[in-house]
């Protein structure tokens, strides 16, 4: 991946802050005072039981989401002092989608380089080169000219990866990306992930993977009811929970492991 | 004065036909270009911009064209606004379309998965690239039947442009029929000529399903 920042200036600011966020749906309230905060190259795996507003809470940071109190920083840029800074925060984070959300009526390739070629003016050809790389690297190049309804499942997250890849994003979100998979096809995902993670990517990853969560995970927050309720290390976190909620999550999801 | 249907009588109503093909031309293409805007405006986020195409929709659709036409041409110049025949039908045409082919775009706009928009978005994409890129060519690849069949209607539609004095196809052929006292013979020539300006446009369209079809 890139080399390290330069800038000592960012080095101790966390990548992502969150402050107090705080949402609504209607009276229902999604995210209760969520307070996180994500270093450079740390790989963070959510989870909780459903409708627990993990995914609410990544959707925020990219803001698919408005949320109505609180204050969410992406490398030092907070959309509520700059509104279009909406835009560069889009930029700089990458984000992957339980139901992959491919282009159907774009090729690989091009799927792949109209972000680039849209959003930073990247030319045609570099655009492309880009995309190959990426798609090479997730193991897909050689499928670049086919439409996303003739590939698998597995391989069409994996494209999406590749997608949200090109645009050398800082940050990259995972929504529940192999929750739609055959179980064949979950590896092959949660491979290219955990190559993301070695590379030195900081990720925030949704999903009830505990396998990879202990494989790469350097803290797992459990969310319940829009609060986080506990964040530890993975091993800490599997070994001997401390919320009574993250208790009785993990019996229920590692009863069938 | 009568005459029979010979070749003049022919030639007259293909002089007919001729403001049939163009009146078309103009109704769709000004329908066209407002109707995009119209189903932009009827799937946008402001809820004052789709409130105000709800309404637009609603009473192009639900009036008239015949009293669109009679309101713009003669509407208008009772105000004092003189318009040309010309473009009281443009401006009719367009109106009424717009309204037609912006409700059938909207739907497939709104039948696309959320996933696409909420992809582009979080790829950064700003919203003029998520509409010609990602909406709208898929949207019009759904409702290419519907488009083309409105497109059909609309053909026959233009006969209604008589109220303000064109010899279409239509009223080329009421003309000849009072002329020749041959109405079935006449009617059934306006009609073949309908039906070889029509029928193409419907072939071309299952030819196109079939092609996205298979590109699936």
């Amino acid at each position: 991946m890139t080399p390290p920042s330069s800038h000592p200036a960012h080095t101790e600011q966390p990548l992502i802050l969150m402050e107090a966020v705080e949402k609504w749906y209607g009276s229902f309230q999604a995210l209760k005072s969520v307070n996180l905060s994500v270093s450079k190259g740390e790989k963070i795996v959510l989870c909780g039981p459903s409708g627990s507003g993990k995914s609410t809470l990544i959707r925020c940071i990219n803001h698919l989401e408005v949320y109505q109190k609180g204050r969410i920083v992406v490398d030092g840029i907070s959309v509520a002092d700059n509104p279009k800074a909406i835009d560069i925060v889009r930029q700089e984070v990458g984000m992957v989608f339980q139901g992959f959300n491919l282009f159907p009526h774009m090729t690989v390739l091009q799927n792949c380089m109209l972000a680039p070629i849209r959003v930073r003016g990247t030319g045609k050809a570099e655009a492309e080169a880009t995309a190959r790389q990426y798609l090479d690297r997730v193991h897909i190049g050689n499928q670049a000219d086919k439409f996303p309804a003739q590939l698998s499942g597995g391989q069409q997250q994996r494209v999406a990866i590749a997608r949200a890849l090109c645009m050398q994003p800082k940050v990259m979100l995972f929504d529940e990306p192999t929750s739609a998979l055959d179980p064949e096809m979950v590896k092959e995902v949660l491979d290219t992930m955990i190559g993301l993670a070695q590379d030195g990517m900081t990720m925030i990853c949704v999903t009830h993977e505990m396998g990879f969560a202990r494989q790469v995970a350097d803290r797992v927050i459990f969310m319940a009811e829009g609060e986080i309720l506990e964040e530890a290390a993975p091993d800490t976190f599997f070994r001997s929970p401390s919320h009574p909620r993250a208790k009785q999550f993990l019996g229920e999801i590692l009863a069938h492991h | 004065m009568t005459s029979v249907f010979g070749p003049k009588e022919l030639v007259f109503l293909l002089s007919g036909l001729k403001w049939t093909i163009l009146l078309s031309a103009i109704a769709f293409t000004g329908g066209g270009i407002a109707g995009l805007l119209v189903a932009v405006g009827r799937t946008a986020e402001r809820a004052w911009l789709r409130r105000a195409m709800i309404l637009y929709i609603g009473v192009f659709q639900g009036t008239p064209l015949l009293m669109q036409l009679f309101v713009v041409y003669y509407g208008l110049g009772l105000l004092g606004i003189q318009v040309p025949a010309w473009a009281a039908v443009t401006i009719a045409f367009t109106l009424n379309a717009s309204a037609f082919l912006g409700d059938i775009w909207r739907g497939a706009i709104q039948a696309l998965p959320r996933g696409q928009t909420e992809a582009a978005i979080a790829l950064g994409l700003p919203l003029s690239s998520r509409l010609r890129d990602i909406i709208l060519p898929q949207a019009l690849r759904i409702a290419q039947p519907a488009t083309v069949g409105y497109a059909v209607q609309l053909i026959k539609g233009t006969s209604l442009a008589a109220i303000v004095g064109f010899i279409e196809l239509a009223r080329a052929g009421q003309i000849v029929s009072s002329q020749t006292f041959a109405p079935i013979l006449v009617f059934a020539v306006v009609g073949a000529i309908y039906f070889a300006l029509c029928w193409p446009l419907s072939l071309y369209s299952a030819r196109l399903e079939a092609k996205f079809a298979a590109a699936r």
